[in-house]
């Protein structure tokens, strides 16, 4: 199914209305701008001209204007429901625009006017039929935040951010809701300032938003429904992100502000491993004569050895005002930050760009913005972080011994047989791997897009929106390991360097029209969205690290050196509001979607309604102040999938193998071509959901927040499935297979409770119950299945710990029952025969808590005495599990390869000689309340002069973890504990100058 | 005034360009295709690519992916260099007998050596996804390369005829893997190039693919190779020729009375003459360095007199045909304690296979010392019984597949990962011993004392003394000291009814010194997730799982 007919006909629309508007003679025009008392702009505020009918409202930033003034005295006259209504004199000049000074309007309820960012457009809060949460500025995490993802960690209900460890720019897992997919991502849609970016990953840098400065950003909102989301229908079932950044306004006054942060990150706890002393008493107790022999006489705590205190610096310079009618913002940045493993650090440059000027007497408005980013990253070697927890705590860093030589000197385990070559099988020196290895990448991104918003002059209310817009990357990297290095000792080093380009192009337009129908406000939208993924590859030669080639490039089919995978991305939008009195509001949306990833049946159809009941309007409520609001919302809606990865799972191709797998017959080598796995068939995976919400406040607005109870069902799964063999040309591949369902409540709750004059206090807690639940794993729901195992662990190879089962939550664990003896000791090897079959097979491992948490709470508060301000935000999971890998592997064994590898302090408690890697002994509930930052600031005023501000604050961040889990982190993406890189502690001092 | 009249222009125009560009050019654009890869309609109206494409056919059992040494994996759900073809025919054909022990806790691997595997092990299921796997990719080729599609796609004349020697090749490889199939599994599901992709196969029996192997075998060894048929014996090195196709129907006559219940021993010796008198020869001489014995598993064993004797090899090379399976598992797997990396032409052993007590005990029984097979067991500092699954210390080591080359150079991968060693699938020993076999069994067109000659001339050639008659019992030992290792041994060993019962070895069945196991442990079980995938397997599992 195609539908040009849509573009086309907004084309034609667009272009009959292109008409021009004159100027008259003898009138000109008044522009300004409202401003709540945050000083934020406040959008929809009426504003007229008193005893003319002439007026306007103010748009999402709070600026307006009003053409055809005639010249003169005026006064205007700006009321919005629930403010105070200003009076303000101005004088009209012929022929100009009189600028207003800002106007600042007191709120006499709650901020149910705010302006929330939605997709394509903003909405007040009160109109809001979907659940949308919309965290600005000042509630933004504090501290040392170099991604922007952090900064809303936390603070927002049903969703759940996990780092995925202590690097600088490490990545971030971020599930709204539970996640929808099992195969597919589970990742958000994020849009930055109408963009939606690429974050597939690049090359070089682990987490693609930390190319973003936190800086810049004015606002995240979340959209969590489906009637908020449907709206993005292609990528929208796992939540969509949508990041504004700051800019200028018009009618603003110059405006500098410089900031700088320098911070201390130390490590918060280290992995409970055997000291040297412990490790020798263990051996010599249990040991064998040959292991014994291997102690060596060093005392190395090697996880001391690898971290250290780390120091960053974070400086931001902005300015912002408005040149005329152009209001400009610009900023730039630098960040250097060390990771708490020596030589990890990644430097960052930052610069941004915002241009929104007001043309055509404020019918045309355009949004230009432009950011970049350039990232240094050094990576270290994270392979360290590992080796430091097994490595021998009885050997040196380093040895004068020759046999050492060859490996810069640093101790290795060797060769049994006495050649002196590296043991191939041995852990390699924590130390070395850093030291020996220069892994560094230079990372450039940059966003930019044109938005045209232009108010068609013959036609009342309707308008037409163009957003052009691009996201590209550039990503390279080298890796240099010298051939002394005795993890690349036989291969001679390692010289390489890699290479990838992403590029995302967008054009969007759409028209809007608004007008009264019958008892209310109608709003319909339509438009057309087009983006375009490209995403090059390079490929290299292997170098040793004397340039010579070790494994030489192998061509791609077509004799290039590079591989170009693209996706479109087409759709069709429109969407309908209609709003009776500020009472009922209903909201209907429908995309059709394309994608070039399923073909030929590129498209899919996601429709989504909602209606919301706002009870404070009704008459019985209109008056009561101890409820000061009340609406309900029921949403419905449908969204999409089809983010799998690859790209073309529906072709039928042949790839070529690389010059290393050839295969020799007679004596020639051929590279051969091998008929891919593909599945005609392949389409959409769909989540519809459900959402029940109430929006509450109460004593006069103090209290105030929502509950929302949402249902989301995904099926036709994207899912890589087993396939029947001879079905297809794989074992497995990408089918529609499989449902899941996640059930949730989320509850929102902010309380003022000390308004006064110096003291504020006010506290806010989210708290997210999901439960997640595979309905539908296979086409026949067979009794011998057991489900799909997933979950690598460390300890052998392709051994998992995890099963993804019908019935049963994804990731549940899959494991044998422990015994235990009477002193509460785990028995080695012995298991409970769960099915009673007199013996203990693969049929006695049961499915056993998951690496989901059941509930998901954050909170903090905000306290502010005079110039002080406190603040804090906790953050806690509540049942979800962790299997501890870094204990399962803490077995005293006593059959040696020729080196010794430490163990945890868990080989004293369970004694096991033999590795029990499937015994849920090590499913530990990881339940933790984490302390995320406090911040302490004071205002010094205008210390300088009138009109500047100067700030200090002191943060902490990752103050304290309350848990009983045994590792060193309870927070692991997929729940397997293997050795992570520790989370730092991290102290800052902040210094904001304005001016 | 004219600003605003130049931006108001500007932003039509650019509003106009946005939209066209949309309403045009972009549907199309959801028509995505990569720009490295290609589809069939191009690889298959070229000769030269058809025989990559059949290049492809022999890779499955030498490497795990299209990028070597991994990546790009053919199958999923396992480790690839683990689940490489090779790798886990010759385990399941090894460790689950009295020859090997590979003592790694990689998960249900233990069952495997102790004969206690059910239908979750992920190595059994990795050895049928593999094979199932390269009779897909088979039945893919031969649909493509069907005489209608060459003609359309415009192959013809001696191309056309060069490309249906191919199809051979991919009927009698598929052939190969329905007799794996037949002999690890049974029965199984079964699809042929008439199927479609998409479609679930239908189970056929034990004895149904048994026949439908040998009826392709017989109708390949009818077709001439002017015709399009099977090359001759030897013809190109590697290549799955006439030979290969007699050695394999050798095999499934030699075991039909286990396959089908009804013994075929005088076609067996029917197609071993065949074998027998294509010119094949016994490698007999000597390098300074290394037997004639040795030789035939060296690095250089493709070039050397070894390649005489080799009927069928899966062909490795050090930096050309890289992965962690195959003969890099062979090599590296038996290497550790106290033998020398560099003695193999490598840089480092894995510590996993060893030879169990009981293989010891045939090579160093009516051999002599100099016995240049029993020559290969490195005994120094191993305590020679298998007392401890997991410990590489227990059972003696025997590094037989060495990447060294007869002159004792080492391989060519620089770094001593991957070695240059060919795997010799199909020997002529083998075929000699089958053809002694098959006539001790009663098998007609051959005679006893051909048969003694066949094998004192292999036991001549390891340097020890000539048999004086010949029994079954000399046979099936003689097979365990000259084919040790090279996966034959559970065949074998079922063939001769000593599998299950009557004949013990180390952890058999779990204990250490062996016991019996049930009967059904002579098939493997088809693995759970087939039957759970297709539902046309519901009903057909083996007895016993």
């Amino acid at each position: 199914m195609k539908h040009p007919y849509l573009a086309k006909l907004l084309f034609l629309l667009l272009f009959v209305c292109a008409g021009f508007t004159g100027a008259f003679a003898q009138t000109g025009s008044v522009s300004g701008r409202v401003l709540d008392e945050q000083k934020q702009g406040l959008p929809g505020v009426t504003v007229v001209v008193e005893g003319a009918s002439l007026g306007n409202s103010t748009n999402a930033d709070g600026t307006y204007s009003i053409q055809n003034v005639p010249a003169g005295p005026h006064t205007l006259i700006i009321s919005f429901v629930g403010y105070n209504t200003q009076r303000q004199s101005i004088t009209v000049t012929a022929g100009q625009n009189t600028a207003v000074p800002p106007v600042t309007i007191g709120e006499n309820t709650t901020l149910l006017n705010e302006a929330v960012v939605i997709g394509y457009g903003t909405q007040r809060r009160q109109d809001l039929t979907g659940a949308v949460e919309q965290i600005s500025e000042k509630q933004f995490v504090k501290g040392q935040v170099t991604s922007p993802e952090q900064l809303v960690q936390g603070k927002v209900a049903g969703v759940q951010i996990t780092t995925a460890g202590g690097a600088p720019g490490a990545s971030s897992q971020i599930l709204i809701r539970g996640g929808s997919s099992l195969s597919a991502s589970n990742a958000p849609l994020i849009v930055i300032d109408g963009v939606p970016v690429d974050n597939t990953g690049i090359a070089g840098a682990s987490n693609a938003l930390s190319l973003i400065n936190p800086n810049d950003i004015e606002s995240i909102t979340v959209l969590k429904d489906a009637s908020s989301t449907a709206i993005y229908g292609v990528r929208a079932s796992n939540g969509v992100i949508l990041v504004t950044t700051k800019k200028g306004v018009v009618g603003e006054a110059l405006h500098v502000t410089a900031s700088t942060q320098q911070s201390i990150a130390t490590v918060a706890k280290y992995a409970d491993v055997l000291s040297a002393d412990e490790f020798r008493g263990l051996v010599n107790t249990y040991g064998t004569t040959g292991q014994k022999t291997l102690l060596g006489s060093a005392n190395t705590d090697w996880q001391r050895e690898i971290y250290r205190a780390a120091y960053s610096a974070d400086n931001n310079v902005s300015v912002s005002g408005a040149a005329g009618m152009i209001p400009y913002r610009a900023s730039v940045g630098y960040l250097t930050q060390q990771g708490i493993l020596k030589k990890n650090d990644l430097n960052r440059f930052t610069g941004s760009l915002s241009l929104s000027p007001v043309l055509l007497n404020g019918n045309l408005r355009v949004n230009l913005n432009v950011k970049g980013s350039w990232i240094d990253n050094n990576f270290s070697n994270q392979g360290a972080v590992g080796a430091a927890v097994s490595f021998d705590p009885t050997q040196p860093v380093r040895s004068d011994e020759a046999r050492y030589a060859p490996y810069g000197g640093y101790y290795e385990s060797l060769d049994l047989s006495g050649s002196g070559n590296p043991n191939t099988l041995a852990i390699r020196n924590p130390l070395a791997l850093i030291n020996l290895r220069r892994d560094r990448s230079t990372v450039k991104r940059s966003i930019g897009n044109l938005t045209l918003d232009y108010k068609l002059p013959f036609v009342p209310g309707l308008s037409a929106n163009v957003n052009v817009g691009y996201d590209v990357q550039r990503g390279r990297g080298t890796l240099y390991v010298p051939a002394t290095a005795a993890d690349s000792y036989f291969r001679g080093g390692i010289n390489n360097n890699y290479s990838q380009d992403l590029n995302n192009y967008l054009l969007e337009a759409y028209g809007k029209y608004e007008r009264t129908v019958g008892p209310g406000k109608l709003e319909f939208l339509a438009g057309y969205s087009y983006q375009k993924f490209q995403n090059r590859s390079y490929v290299f030669n292997d170098y040793r690290e004397d340039r010579s080639i070790y494994i030489p490039v192998s061509l791609s089919y077509t004799g290039e050196d590079t591989y170009l995978n693209t996706n479109v991305l087409l759709g069709f939008y429109s969407r309908l509001n209609y709003n009776i009195a500020d009472k009922y509001l209903f909201t209907g949306t429908f995309r059709a979607d394309g994608t070039s990833r399923f073909n030929p049946d590129h498209f899919g159809y996601f429709p989504s309604g909602a209606f919301a009941w706002r009870l404070k309007g009704e008459e019985f409520l209109k008056n009561s102040s101890a409820i000061s609001d009340l609406k309900l919302r029921l949403g419905y809606g449908k969204t999409g999938q089809q983010d799998i990865g690859g790209y073309y799972p529906f072709l039928a191709n042949l790839t070529l193998s690389t010059l290393t797998a050839q295969y020799q017959l007679g004596d020639t080598f051929y590279r051969t071509l091998r008929s891919d796995q593909y599945n005609p068939n392949i389409t959409w995976e769909t989540t519809t959901t459900y959402n029940v919400g109430l929006d509450y406040g109460f004593l006069g607005g103090r209290l105030y927040g929502s509950v929302d109870v949402y249902k989301r069902d995904t099926k036709n799964l994207l899912n890589f499935v087993n396939i029947a063999n001879l079905s297809g040309l794989s074992n497995a591949g990408n089918f529609n297979v499989g449902s899941l369902t996640n059930k949730g409540v989320e509850l929102i709750s902010n309380y003022d409770v000390v308004q006064g004059d110096k003291l504020n206090i006010t506290i806010n807690a989210n708290a997210t119950y999901n439960r997640n639940r595979i309905t539908k794993l296979t086409n026949s729901d067979s009794p011998e299945d057991i489900g799909q195992l997933t979950g690598g662990i460390a300890g052998g190879t392709g051994n998992t710990i995890q099963v993804n089962s019908i019935d049963y939550p994804t990731q549940s664990f899959y494991v044998y029952q422990q015994a235990y003896n009477a002193d509460g000791q785990p028995l080695e090897g012995i298991y409970v025969d769960r099915n009673g079959d007199g013996t203990i097979t693969s049929a006695d491992r049961y499915r056993y808590k998951s690496a989901r948490p059941n509930w998901i709470l954050g909170g903090g508060a905000n306290a502010s005495y005079d110039n002080f301000n406190l603040a804090f935000t906790l953050r806690a999971n509540l049942g979800n599990y962790v299997y501890n890998n870094v204990r399962s592997q803490s077995f005293y064994d006593t059959s040696t390869n020729g080196f010794l590898v430490n163990r945890n302090s868990e080989v004293l408690d369970s004694r096991f000689t033999s590795a029990q890697y499937f015994s849920d002994y090590y499913v530990e509930n990881a339940s933790f309340l984490r302390m995320q930052n406090v911040t302490l600031g004071y205002n010094f005023g205008d210390l300088i002069k009138k009109g500047t501000t100067l700030n200090f604050s002191f943060a902490m961040q990752n103050v304290f973890v309350i848990t009983n889990y045994k590792g060193i982190d309870p927070e692991v993406i997929g729940g397997i504990d293997n050795a992570i890189y520790p989370r730092p502690r991290t102290f800052t001092a902040g210094l904001t100058l304005g001016l | 005034m004219y600003t605003t009249k130049f931006i108001r222009t500007l932003g039509m125009l650019t509003l106009a360009a946005g939209l066209s560009l949309a309403s045009t050019s972009c549907i199309n654009d959801l028509d995505q295709v990569p720009d490295y890869s290609a589809n069939a309609e191009v690889v298959y109206s070229d000769p030269a690519q058809i025989q990559q494409v059949l290049a492809r056919l022999y890779a499955t059992f030498a490497i795990s992916g299209q990028t070597g040494p991994s990546g790009q994996p053919d199958i999923s759900g396992i480790d690839e260099g683990f689940s490489n073809y090779l790798r886990q025919y010759w385990q399941l054909q090894e460790i689950t007998t009295d020859e090997a022990v590979l003592g790694w806790q990689d998960g249900n691997l233990p069952a495997v050596n102790q004969l206690t595997w059910n239908a979750d092990n992920e190595f059994v299921r990795a050895t049928y996804d593999r094979i199932y796997y390269e009779i897909g990719l088979c039945n893919e080729f031969i649909r493509q390369t069907s005489d209608g599609n060459l003609s359309s796609r415009g192959i013809s004349g001696t191309d056309a005829t060069t490309v249906r020697t191919y199809r051979s090749e991919a009927r009698l490889i598929r052939a190969l893997c329905y007799w794996h199939v037949v002999d690890l599994f049974g029965g199984g599901p079964f699809a042929t190039e008439e199927a479609s992709i998409g479609t679930n196969p239908q189970y056929r029996s034990r004895a149904d693919i048994f026949a439908y192997v040998e009826s392709e075998l017989r109708d390949l060894d009818g077709l001439e190779t002017a015709n399009g048929g099977l090359l001759a014996p030897r013809a190109v090195y590697a290549r799955a020729d006439q030979a290969v196709c007699w050695t394999l129907l050798t095999k499934l006559y030699l075991n039909a009375q286990v396959y089908t219940g009804t013994e075929r021993y005088t076609d067996a010796v029917t197609y071993a003459n065949k074998v027998l008198a294509a010119g094949y020869q016994l490698c007999t001489t000597p390098s300074a360095q290394y037997s004639a014995y040795q030789k035939l598993f060296l690095a250089d064993n493709n070039s050397t007199e070894a390649r005489n004797e080799i009927i069928f090899p899966i062909t490795f090379d050090g930096t050309r045909t890289t992965g962690f399976g195959g003969i890099t598992f062979l090599v590296h797997a038996a290497v550790g304690r106290a033998i020398p990396p560099a003695s193999i032409g490598i840089n480092g052993g894995w510590g996993g296979i060893r030879a169990k007590q009981q293989l010891t005990s045939i090579l160093t029984t009516n051999t002599s010392t100099t016995d240049t097979r029993r020559a290969i067991l490195f005994t120094r500092a191993q305590n020679p019984n298998v007392d401890t699954l997991t410990a590489f210390s227990s059972g003696n080591l025997l590094p037989k597949y060495k990447n060294v080359t007869s002159s004792g150079a080492a391989g060519s991968d620089a770094s001593g990962n991957f070695p240059d060693t060919d795997f010799p699938m199909f020997r002529l020993p083998d075929v000699q011993l089958m053809y002694a076999e098959a006539v001790l069994r009663g098998g007609s067109g051959g005679n006893t004392a051909t048969a003694l000659n066949y094998v004192n001339a292999i036991r001549s050639r390891a340097g020890s003394p000539a048999l004086t008659a010949l029994t079954l019992d000399n046979i099936l030992n003689e097979r365990a000291r000259e084919l040790y290792w090279e996966g034959h041994r559970r065949t074998d060993l079922i063939r001769f009814g000593q599998y299950a019962t009557g004949y013990n070895w180390a952890f058999k069945g779990g204990v250490r010194l062996g016991r019996d196991v049930d009967p059904t442990r002579t098939l493997f079980p088809l693995p759970n997730t087939d039957i759970v995938a297709n539902p046309n397997l519901q009903g057909h599992q083996n007895p016993g799982y």
